[in-house]
């Protein structure tokens, strides 16, 4: 006991989450700090998720204002702001709404609440504190896009935000905001939850709507490449995620233009971020996309104040599981997508993983790449295997049991499951990792296992060999020629 | 057991939500499981009829979700996350305790039927590592101390956790007069009327 962290021995003091530091009690995890709030504004009251509270402070007046709105000029707005897909990656949700096709209707709007990417904790906040901004948003969405029929699909293990769901869509449509003829007017759509059942790759939107029709969550084969085209029940179909349509109520009441008074001109309004990990005070905090950067979220007073006590940063993953890892070079990178791309990695679903440096490289690699071992669907060879033979091999190295050429068959493995170029003798850490990833797979899940081995292997690659060859080395059994097996 | 009569009126009313019934089979499976804890070969059969599924399809398709349980487990499904964020603040030593402290391996069930012990996958609570669920509720920044508070309370019925299968204990329910209406995708081939008025496309 002791030694802190992921070298083992039980991790003490916590930090502190007393009121005061930030942390709202009745939001564990959230951290109310100075800046603008777009989604996470009604947070601050303890009853944020009644109607009551919804209506009393501005809920569903984004709604009315898109009523007031042709459908095609709400449509205009979500495209003159720039809204930016908050799911992973990054499509303007404006132009993906674009591609439905004219004329073949039904349409449908799926909204992927599955949230379940390592170190992603924003969607669930959003369920349980804020329902009715949610809905509000479907709302806006559907109407926008001539739907009738919406989907809220709910990971199956956020009990709580079930709950919360399900009381504010009988709240919603009691008082007439959801169901048939929505505040009166001849608009008329039915929200219903779904719930998933413990399965990360639903999240993948083919899956999810394998999913919601009643089936096992395998990715379907692409193209088509958007759910747009073909979706559910075959139909044109809409995926969005929780927090991209948490934006459109504030959107809808203020404006593109106010939207795009915050932020960056290419990623604009704001993000939720989660940054857990080895910190002073880990939160998930409502920051200005585009314009801060990871030093000032890691280090700044108002975000994280620094890396917990007497440690020093050793390395970060910048947006979930399935990015590549980052390092101290890349503190000043901006929070913005393209900045974030061109140095080989993506903010992806708003997760940072903070490590300092107790953590084992080889053994937090190992983690993650178990994590997407178990959650392969086994639909396809290389993601399927491969990631098996990731986890096994990499645990193998963390028992002692490693062997010489372990290095070189994980990239090998790696480059069957997403093409190099992984130069190999590339251990200075100067070349970063491709992104995005080709892959031979049907989905970027199985890319997303090799991003965490190839990222540590490129900076550790001492620490794999040191625990390479402190081993004894194999012994060989010799069968003699003619022996019976 | 199969569905009981309160559980089959729930099952219509989901079914009439979706376009297509094979649509509720994961709401259903999750009800079945509610009404016993775990997925039983009756009710399985039973939900296939209503969604229009055989047995092996509900059987195939429920195997592939974790949360779908073939055999009892118990009372509290006790799930300790070990994902990077947990890891990195002790999130495999609280499972190792959570499993020395109530004498079972992983995956294991205690003799009174009182706990199941699993390692969880990320479970969105990475900045309150390290963290748990007991029958999906969570439990935050969870100290050995904490762990075997929580378990005197969950004996002691302090908690008010339902027994596994429950999830939300608030469900969806929509009047039949305020349903906007719900048609196979063959039926609903009309440009809505808000649309309409607006003289947008068909
Ligand atoms: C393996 C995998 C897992 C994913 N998991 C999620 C998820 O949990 N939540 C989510 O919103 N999007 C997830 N996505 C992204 C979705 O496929 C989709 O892009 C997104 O929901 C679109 O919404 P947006 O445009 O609003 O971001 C995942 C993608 C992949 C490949
Ligand atoms: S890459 Fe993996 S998760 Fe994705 S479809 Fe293939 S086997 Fe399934
Ligand atoms: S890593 Fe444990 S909750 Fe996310």
């Amino acid at each position: 006991m002791g030694t802190p962290s992921a070298t083992g021995g039980y991790p003490a003091p916590l930090p502190d989450r007393s009121a005061g530091a930030g942390y709202l009690q009745h939001a564990p995890g959230y951290v109310l700090n100075d800046g603008p709030k777009l989604v996470t504004g009604r947070f601050v009251h303890e009853d944020s998720f009644t109607l009551e509270r919804s209506v009393a402070t501005g809920g569903y007046e984004g709604l009315r204002a898109a009523l007031e709105m042709t459908p095609a000029a709400v449509h205009d707005e979500v495209r003159a702001a720039t809204l930016l897909g908050r799911g992973g990656a990054g499509f303007p949700a404006g132009v993906k709404w674009g591609f439905l096709p004219p004329g073949k209707r039904p349409y449908y709007l799926v909204v992927n609440g599955d949230e379940s990417e390592p170190g992603t904790y924003k969607d669930r906040l959003l369920m349980e504190r804020d329902p009715h901004q949610l809905i509000e948003g479907c709302l806006i969405a559907c109407y926008a896009l001539g739907l009738q029929q919406c989907f809220l699909y709910v990971r199956g293990e956020m009990a709580l935000a079930q709950e919360r769901i399900a009381a504010a869509l009988n709240d919603a449509y009691a008082a007439g905001y959801v169901g048939r003829g929505i505040c009166g007017s001849d608009f008329s759509v039915d929200i219903v939850m779904a719930w998933g059942a413990g399965a990360y790759i639903v999240g993948e939107e083919t899956a999810l709507i394998e999913s919601l029709e009643g089936r096992r969550g395998m990715p379907r084969l692409k193209p088509p490449y958007f759910p747009a085209a073909v979706g559910l029940y075959g139909q044109p179909t809409i995926v969005n995620n929780v927090e991209t349509l948490s934006n459109l109520p504030w959107l809808m009441v203020n404006g593109s233009d106010a939207y795009k008074g915050h932020g960056s001109e290419s990623s604009p309004g704001t993000r939720m971020f989660a940054v857990s990990g080895h910190l002073r005070r880990p939160g998930v905090y409502e920051v200005e996309h585009g314009v801060t950067t990871f030093r000032e979220l890691i280090y700044g007073d108002n975000f994280c104040r620094g890396i917990r006590e007497g440690h020093e940063l050793k390395m970060f993953i910048p947006g979930g599981g399935s990015a590549p890892w980052f390092f101290e070079d890349h503190l000043d990178l901006p929070l913005e997508a393209r900045p974030v791309g061109a140095a080989g990695s993506m903010l992806g679903s708003g997760a940072i993983v903070i490590m300092d440096d107790t953590t084992d490289a080889v053994r937090a690699a190992w983690r993650v790449v178990k994590f997407f071992a178990r959650e392969s669907c086994g639909k396809c060879t290389p993601c399927r295997e491969g990631t098996t033979w990731l986890e096994q091999i990499l645990r193998r190295i963390l028992d002692g049991e490693g062997r010489p050429s372990d290095i070189d068959l994980l990239l090998d493995i790696g480059d069957n499951i997403s093409p190099g170029p992984y130069p190999v003798a590339a251990h200075d850490g100067s070349e970063a990792v491709p992104f995005p990833p080709r892959q031979t797979t049907i989905c970027p899940l199985g890319p997303s296992a090799v991003a965490p081995v190839v990222s540590t292997i490129r900076r550790f690659r001492h620490e794999y060999e040191a625990k390479i060859t402190r081993r004894d080395p194999i012994p060989i059994e010799v069968v003699p020629v003619g022996a019976s097996q | 057991m199969t569905l009981s009569p309160a559980n089959e009126a729930l099952a219509a009313e989901i079914i009439g939500w979706f376009p297509r019934p094979r649509s509720a089979l994961i709401p259903l499976l999750h009800l079945a499981q509610a009404q016993d804890g775990y997925l039983t070969d009756e009710a399985m059969r039973r939900v296939g009829e209503l969604v229009g599924a055989t047995p092996a399809e509900v059987k195939g398709t429920a195997g592939f979700y974790e949360m779908f349980r073939f055999e009892p487990v118990g009372t509290y499904l006790v799930n300790v996350c070990t994902n990077i964020s947990c890891l990195l603040w002790g999130g495999e030593e609280l499972l190792e305790h959570a499993c020395e402290s109530l004498d079972v391996e992983v995956g294991g069930t205690t003799d009174d039927g009182m706990f199941t012990v699993e390692e969880a996958e990320c479970i969105a609570a990475c900045t309150e590592a390290p963290c748990l669920q007991v029958n999906y509720r969570y439990r935050g920044r969870v100290t050995p101390a904490d762990f075997d508070q929580l378990i005197e309370d969950l004996r002691a019925g302090r908690t008010g956790i339902a027994g596994h299968g429950v999830l939300a204990q608030v469900r969806q329910s929509i009047p039949a007069e305020r349903l906007a209406g719900v048609f196979p995708p063959e039926q609903a081939r009309e440009a809505p009327v808000w649309l309409a008025r607006n003289g947008a496309d068909g």
